[in-house]
């Protein structure tokens, strides 16, 4: 007779061997997100004269599916800032909402909201980087656009590592293989901000979206443009790629529908 | 008061043999002598207006405000002990700000008003605490537009299922004032403090349940209110802080936010001429006493 009652009815340590409880660890390594799951691909910017441009598709893709198209990845920060977001939707929708907790915290003391972009994209800078030093992160790659303290076109890259980089001319994800070569053509380095046009710099994203929706297999033809100036945020969400030409495509030959 | 010295005021949440909460009345007693708040609730809007009674001439006018925003489309303002009215606003934006956890969008002012009725009656049942030294008053918007789910990134299916009744009316101004016994009741008009037998009168007078009364009105008429309250303690200097919260199309676009100096200054000369009109004797006063608010 066993005298301890967990082991009744329990197989006989002496007729079965001592249980292996080895794999019912309540130790061991604690698993967080390795990977993400529904994603959005390149985003791009531009500083101008007097603002900063900011595009990215409408599109979240699930692995290789288009799975949402009307994703909105631009994000306002009360009236000073947009955040543009490439990589994991759920985390971008985390930290929407921790900016937005943010902006009505702000509000509170009289002066209102007076954190600028720059303020903002070190702050989200340090957020990925206390994520990632957890073996948590937060699987995202953003462009914060808006202006500095000194009242300056502000363009700035963070993503999920807590690396920080910055330049007149932005692209995360595809488009920074495809995007920026574009964009650095346009304008080069020689080329002073303040001789880009508002109007150059949206036309030279649209170019660069064009490419990325023709070479990106994760990319759409919807797309969110904002433009941000000292009037405020000119934000559209619902444009539509214009004047796009597919005949370079008939001379790619070796996959696809095609089977010669 | 025949009940002191009988020993059912020492501590709180103690009964009196006839049902008094001695702690709660006197918590009350403290309200009365602070300066008078008012909420009124207009068809497209909030208005809050608080006077307060200038203590020092060290202080810089336009700074302490007492009118505190919570979330972006509620306000609250109280009168009473200064501390507690804080510490109220500020389990207030918890609250809004746990709302907002759960729910991802804006706490409903009447929620809010709950919870917090809750939080101030939590302080009368216990002997290790004292009841708030407040009564206030909590005004808002509750969106009438379908508001977005915080985070949301589209736009949903442009068909389906639904289930919306259609023209139904939802969101619209709302206004509670909660007492120190944890009391609430959601108000057309709502005075405490000093002053509020005044202006309660004037409130009365208004005719805010037929709902007529815009916000533009309002503003005015909260000016006057708080004027007229004023009257029984001339002597003091005080200063006039108002806040509002509009529908979606109105001013504020259903933020609460103070209300924009000129707009106050208009509302303020208003209610000094109505006030000099029905007496003509402190004109003088009333004028003398204009200038100094304009600082």
């Amino acid at each position: 007779m066993n005298h301890f009652p967990e082991a009744w009815g329990r197989p006989r340590d002496d007729v079965y061997g001592a249980y292996n409880s080895s794999y019912l660890q309540t130790s061991g390594p604690k698993t967080h997100t390795s990977s993400p799951a529904v994603t959005g691909t390149s985003v791009i910017g531009v500083k101008f004269n007097g603002g900063v441009v900011l595009a990215t598709d409408n599109l979240a893709s699930y692995g290789s599916l288009a799975r949402f198209t009307d994703v909105k990845r631009l994000r306002s920060f009360g009236d000073k800032a947009v955040v543009g977001f490439g990589g994991d939707v759920s985390d971008m929708q985390y930290i929407d909402r921790l900016l937005e907790s943010i902006d009505i915290r702000e509000n509170y003391s009289t002066h209102g909201n007076m954190l600028n972009a720059k303020n903002l994209h070190t702050y989200l800078a340090k957020v990925f980087y206390k994520r990632r030093s957890e073996f948590n992160p937060l699987w995202n790659h953003v462009l914060v656009a808006g202006f500095d303290g000194e009242g300056e076109p502000f363009l700035s890259s963070a993503d999920l590592l807590g690396t920080t980089f910055s330049a007149p001319h932005l692209a995360t994800g595809f488009g920074a293989h495809l995007a920026v070569p574009i964009l650095r053509r346009v304008f080069p380095d020689e080329k002073p901000i303040e001789e880009i046009s508002r109007d150059q710099a949206v036309a030279a994203l649209k170019d660069c979206l064009k490419v990325l929706f023709y070479r990106d297999a994760r990319s759409l033809d919807k797309y969110s443009i904002a433009v941000i100036t000292k009037e405020g945020i000119d934000l559209k969400e619902n444009e539509q790629l214009e004047g796009q030409s597919w005949a370079f495509a008939e001379r790619i030959k070796g996959y696809g529908a095609q089977t010669n | 008061m025949t009940s002191i010295g009988t020993g059912y005021d020492l501590s709180n949440s103690v009964f009196s043999p006839d049902g008094r909460n001695f702690q709660v009345e006197y918590a009350v007693k403290a309200v009365e002598n602070g300066g008078t708040a008012i909420g009124i609730r207009c068809k497209d809007g909030v208005v809050l207006a608080v006077e307060k009674i200038i203590t020092s001439k060290l202080l810089k006018p336009g700074a302490n405000k007492r009118i505190a925003t919570v979330d972006r489309h509620v306000g609250i303002v109280s009168a009473g002990l200064v501390p507690d009215g804080r510490h109220f606003v500020s389990r207030a934006r918890d609250e809004a700000s746990s709302w907002r956890g759960t729910y991802k969008g804006p706490i409903p002012t009447s929620a809010l008003a709950n919870r917090l009725g809750g939080y101030v009656q939590a302080y009368t049942l216990y002997s290790s605490v004292r009841p708030f030294g407040v009564t206030s008053i909590v005004g808002g918007w509750d969106s009438e537009a379908d508001l977005p789910v915080d985070g949301q990134v589209g736009s949903g299916p442009e068909s389906g299922a639904g289930g919306k009744v259609k023209d139904a009316q939802a969101g619209g101004p709302g206004l509670y004032m909660i007492e120190p016994s944890g009391l609430y009741w959601g108000y057309y008009g709502a005075a405490t403090g000093k002053g509020r037998q005044a202006a309660k009168a004037e409130l009365e007078k208004l005719d805010l349940t037929s709902g007529n009364l815009s916000l533009a009105d309002g503003v005015k008429e909260a000016a006057r209110i708080i004027y007229v309250a004023h009257e029984d303690s001339k002597d003091k200097e005080f200063e006039l802080e108002m806040s509002w919260i509009s529908s979606l199309d109105g001013p504020t676009k259903g933020r609460h936010e103070e209300v924009p100096k000129d707009i106050r200054e208009e509302a303020e000369k208003f209610a000094r001429r109505v006030l000099e009109g029905e007496d003509e004797d402190e004109e003088d006063k009333g004028q003398a006493e204009g200038e100094q608010m304009e600082e």
